[in-house]
């Protein structure tokens, strides 16, 4: 759905955004991850023909973003960091200007206008100037204006900032939920919203991709973590790591107990996928297994390790 | 075209939900009815007196008070079109709603064509209320509406390329102050441009006399319909018009 390839935007004496390719299929959200200034917004904005690359290209829905411009606008939805709302306008006159421009016809404006609102909760001011509004509600009046033409892709920029808890789990589900029927891509540098709604990732930094995937790929490490009960006394570490060191590939096992369920941690030497094996051995021993995972880093540490090697490398 | 209309629509909406439209409406009518007040109570004292002295002299409304009436006009324009497009690129760029016009399937000429159209239209309800005044020399007197008609249309042609050349300057920066003052100094030197005429002719002087907004309005307020006049003013619209769509490319460059 969105083909994007060596994009990079030049300034006089800088690279904002240097060379970066992704792909996003249909019906996919991807989180856009980087501190603060690395360039999620620039290549946004270039996703949706608001500044053209320098170099490179991009494609939304089969259209090119510097050729076909109309085309693409006509099928992306957007929100700036910066909701793009008018101050001095009631909301539903706002929203109903919005569909105009974005070629809603003039028999459903009204209705799509609507139903945008009240899916962003935003029904209930509907007739409040927006000026008025607080900057939870504001942000969501920004995000009905990005889906209310129903549009194929839509493009975030950090969407929950400024929402109190609630606000940001109702924007969560209400994002979760828009997804399949559009493409999202979101930008972010909150660590949990990327857990709780992307499927995959790209992380930017210094303009660069540093890393993209999905986020088990990104998170997974070479080997295995279990959590097994089995009977009362009978067995220890070692009966219970020993089964699992004599499998091909495997680097070393530990067993630990914490009180109630045992963990064993298996680490392996390759990318091989192990579970399926130790799970069969948990279960011939006649252990009730709980918890059968491929080890993970947590998102945190990845994202500060690629953010911060890269930070070094530059300095060098 | 619905386009053009819904940017038109909302920019004349957007100077009568903002205090703009009503400041400058209160303080246009205030001056044009002083304006006009005066004018015919010089007018009324100068036919008392000719009727005294019993000097039949030939007394024309639209020589005496309309003429000089809409001469003034124009020169209200001078302060009243840098308040009317100051913020209709300023504001959008300084709000962040310039990224919603960008990103939305409208065309560049789209919008500044509505934008114009917008600050043309409001322009014209200013012209609109002056007219309440003149229902009083229809009422009592009677002046030629021909005239009077080709004085407004030329006020209009005048105010709508004054407006062109001000969205121009509106599209070049963020701060609307900025925009009002550059547009009201361009207006200004063109407008001086006129006295030009009374120097020594030569290429300078003529051309710049030439491209004088207040030079071509003259003909407008005797009544006279000029297309030589119909043209200055309409390609100094497309010029404001062209160059504001340049500045929204290199917009989109800079960023």
């Amino acid at each position: 759905m969105i083909q994007v390839d060596g994009l990079t935007k030049r300034y006089a004496h800088t690279v904002a955004v240097d060379h970066v390719s992704f792909s996003v299929e249909k019906g996919q959200i991807v989180g856009f991850l980087g501190p603060n200034g690395a360039g999620k917004t620039t290549t946004m904005r270039m996703l949706t023909c608001f500044m053209p690359p320098s170099e490179g290209t991009a494609s939304i829905a089969g259209f090119d973003v510097v050729k076909q411009p109309l085309e693409v606008k006509k099928r992306i939805g957007y929100l700036p960091e910066t909701p793009p709302v008018y101050p001095d306008m009631e909301v539903g006159e706002y929203l109903q200007f919005v569909a105009r421009i974005k070629g809603v016809p003039e028999k459903e404006v009204l209705q799509r206008s609507q139903e945008a609102a009240a899916k962003c909760f935003v029904k209930d001011v509907w007739s409040k100037l927006i000026g008025k509004l607080s900057k939870g509600y504001r942000q969501r009046v920004g995000l009905a204006q990005a889906i209310i033409h129903n549009p194929e892709v839509l493009i975030l920029d950090e969407p929950t900032s400024g929402f109190d808890p609630k606000q940001i789990l109702e924007t969560r589900d209400l994002i979760k939920s828009l997804a399949g029927a559009h493409t999202i891509v979101l930008s972010t540098h909150i660590l949990q919203e990327v857990k709780a709604m992307c499927e995959s990732l790209v992380i930017i930094n210094k303009g660069k991709i540093a890393t993209s995937g999905t986020m088990e790929d990104l998170t997974r490490r070479n080997g295995a973590v279990m959590e097994v009960s089995v009977p009362e006394g009978a067995l220890g570490a070692e009966d219970l790591s020993a089964p699992f060191s004599s499998l091909e590939g495997v680097n070393g096992v530990t067993a630990t107990n914490d009180g109630g369920l045992w963990r064993i941690d298996v680490d392996t030497l390759t990318s091989e996928d192990l579970r399926p094996k130790l799970a069969q051995i948990v279960l011939g021993k006649g252990w009730n297994l709980y918890r059968l995972d491929s080890a993970a880093v947590s998102l945190d540490e990845l994202f500060l390790s690629l953010t911060t090697l890269a930070a070094e490398e530059v300095k060098q | 075209m619905r386009n053009v209309l819904t940017i038109a629509r909302k920019e004349l909406n957007a100077y009568f939900q903002s205090p703009i439209a009503y400041v400058l409406i209160g303080a246009y009518a205030a001056m044009f009815g002083y304006f006009f007040w005066s004018l015919v109570y010089f007018f009324v004292r100068a036919s008392m007196q000719a009727q005294m002295t019993g000097r039949t002299m030939p007394m024309n409304l639209n020589e005496l008070v309309i003429r000089n009436l809409l001469g003034n006009c124009g020169v209200l324009c001078l302060f009243m079109i840098p308040m009317l497009t100051m913020r209709l690129f300023a504001e959008e760029k300084s709000r962040g709603t310039m990224e919603l016009l960008l990103t939305s399937p409208l065309k560049d000429w789209e919008i500044l064509l509505g934008k114009w159209a917008g600050a043309v239209g409001m322009y014209a309800s200013l012209l609109a209320f002056s007219g309440l005044n003149l229902i009083f020399l229809f009422a009592y007197g009677k002046p030629d509406w021909k005239p009077l008609a080709v004085g407004y249309l030329g006020l209009l042609l005048q105010g709508a390329a004054m407006l062109a050349l001000g969205m121009f300057l509106s599209s070049v920066t963020q701060n609307q102050i900025a925009a009002a003052f550059s547009t009201f100094v361009l207006l200004l030197m063109l407008w001086v441009f006129e006295w030009m005429s009374n120097m020594d002719q030569n290429v300078v002087t003529e051309v710049l006399t030439y491209v004088s907004l207040l030079r071509h309005n003259e003909s407008f307020i005797k009544g006279v319909l000029d297309l030589k006049d119909v043209l200055y003013y309409a390609s100094v619209s497309f010029l404001g018009l062209f160059l504001t769509a340049r500045s929204l490319e290199s917009l989109r460059y800079r960023g």
